[in-house]
């Protein structure tokens, strides 16, 4: 399973179609077959002409509706079926203007609403028809029309909103990002941070720590790369107007970038100290700026650079590595 | 230990995430600084604080801590109560000073460091 998601990224449209049929082998769209029903993929809005509409004007009904057949009602009755090919013959029979009553197929042959499309299949391949008009069981009323198309239409999105599930499956497990990884790829995540926000403190790095644990990723770097990117967005809130936290997550490694555009640290050797600060006293209150921040990233990340000016602004960045490559823990 | 069990034996008043009660407690901190606490506390532990704002169920939740234990009867603000609801972090209440809470915690057999079970906690 894994493999095929890996090769679905990178396929063409066809290829992708044909990946997602060999690696559903024949047994998936059995499966539709029986489950699903006939008015699941019939279509609703159908054209009816009656019998004494006259032939000649049929070319517009067919050409403007783009349809190549309709069912012909007498009042609420099904009486007939008129075919584009019925209309064809009619004109290269060069005859006189007829009506409709008279050139189409009088036996009518109907499917029911409820019945698995497998019938409708096995119907199509009988009988050579191009449609069958679809009856309400119970009422014995016109419902719809059911042409191969609708039948390939339908089966094709319910393999696409089934696959899509699937997918979306198989991402909570994680098995997607190995997969994604192997292929080269990066996963980027943004958050932007406000200044002086203590409300909404801490809810990027919760966010990123949901998102990479999804990803499935092993709990030990999840946790030590959300407990390094809180304590800078705590800084960003406490220290700065605010600013971004940019991460990336590729093969071996998470790279945490956090940027603000003020106030900058005079001496990062003494901000680097533990127990050093410069937070005012109510921030200190609250628990924090107890010059513990920098030091905590230090120590939870494999690497951490701090490039600042006075006045233009911080950029911090921290490095994880990932052992095992980001195998699913 | 479970949390349920520290909850009666303290008699704590259970203010957010009561479904969460059969956590298992691995052991416990007690400091009002968020940073002291991300440094410091472990996976599976119970932190003792004042602080009621918000950001300390940012801080649980991140060090994935059992559970936070307000002390002098301080109520967690709405908004701790609310955000500890959505991301299950028992907030407990208790009447005690701090110094009184961590010491009948002591006695249960709930201590400073890491202790067997907190790793046998399998919680994500």
């Amino acid at each position: 399973m894994g493999a095929c998601t890996g090769e679905a990224s990178r396929a063409s449209p066809n290829e992708w179609i044909r990946t997602l049929a060999q690696d559903r082998k024949i047994t998936k769209t059995q499966e539709l077959v029986y489950e699903m029903k006939v008015d699941q993929v019939m279509s609703r809005d159908v054209v009816t002409v009656r019998p004494e509409t006259p032939m000649s004007g049929l070319g517009d009904v067919f050409r403007g509706r783009r349809i190549s057949g309709a069912p012909v009602m007498e009042d609420d009755r099904l009486v007939g079926i008129i075919s584009l090919e019925d209309f064809i013959e009619w004109l290269y029979a060069r005859e006189d203007d007829s009506v409709v009553g008279t050139k189409m197929t009088t036996d009518v042959d109907f499917l029911f609403g409820d019945e698995p499309l497998v019938h409708a299949v096995r119907r199509f391949s009988e009988s050579g028809f191009g449609r069958f008009a679809v009856v309400d069981r119970a009422s014995g009323r016109l419902v719809g029309v059911i042409t191969k198309g609708d039948i390939v239409a339908g089966l094709l999105h319910k393999l696409e909103v089934d696959y899509h599930e699937e997918e979306v499956l198989r991402f909570r497990a994680g098995r997607l990002f190995k997969d994604v990884l192997a292929i080269g790829t990066t996963l980027c995540f943004e958050y932007e941070v406000e200044g002086r926000d203590f409300q909404r403190g801490g809810e990027s790095s919760s966010q990123l720590k949901r998102t990479l644990k999804s990803l499935g990723l092993n709990p030990d770097t999840v946790r030590r790369v959300a407990i390094a990117t809180y304590e800078a967005e705590m800084n960003l809130i406490v220290f700065t107007d605010g600013g971004s936290i940019a991460v990336r997550v590729e093969h071996g490694r998470i790279t945490v970038e956090v940027t603000d555009s003020g106030p900058g640290i005079p001496d990062i050797e003494s901000a680097l100290q533990p127990g050093f600060s410069t937070a005012p006293q109510w921030v200190r209150d609250l628990g924090f700026g107890a010059g513990m921040g920098l030091n905590n990233i230090r120590n939870c990340s494999d690497d951490l650079s701090i490039d600042s000016a006075p006045g233009k602004g911080t950029r911090l960045t921290i490095t994880f590595l990932m052992e095992g490559d980001g195998e699913a823990g | 230990m479970k949390l349920a069990e520290v909850v009666s034996e303290l008699d704590l008043k259970v203010r957010t995430a009561r479904g969460e009660l059969e956590r298992a407690v691995g052991g416990g901190y007690a400091s009002d600084l968020m940073s002291d606490v991300i440094a410091n506390g472990a996976k599976g532990d119970l932190w003792v604080t004042l602080q009621i704002h918000q950001n300390i169920v940012a801080v649980a939740s991140l060090t994935e801590l059992a559970g936070i234990v307000l002390v002098n009867g301080r109520e967690p603000e709405d908004a701790t109560a609310e955000r500890a609801e959505s991301e299950n972090i028992p907030i407990m209440v208790s009447a005690l000073p701090a110094f009184d809470v961590i010491g009948r915690l002591y006695e249960l057999g709930i201590t400073g460091g890491t202790s067997p079970d907190a790793d046998q906690d399998e919680r994500t």
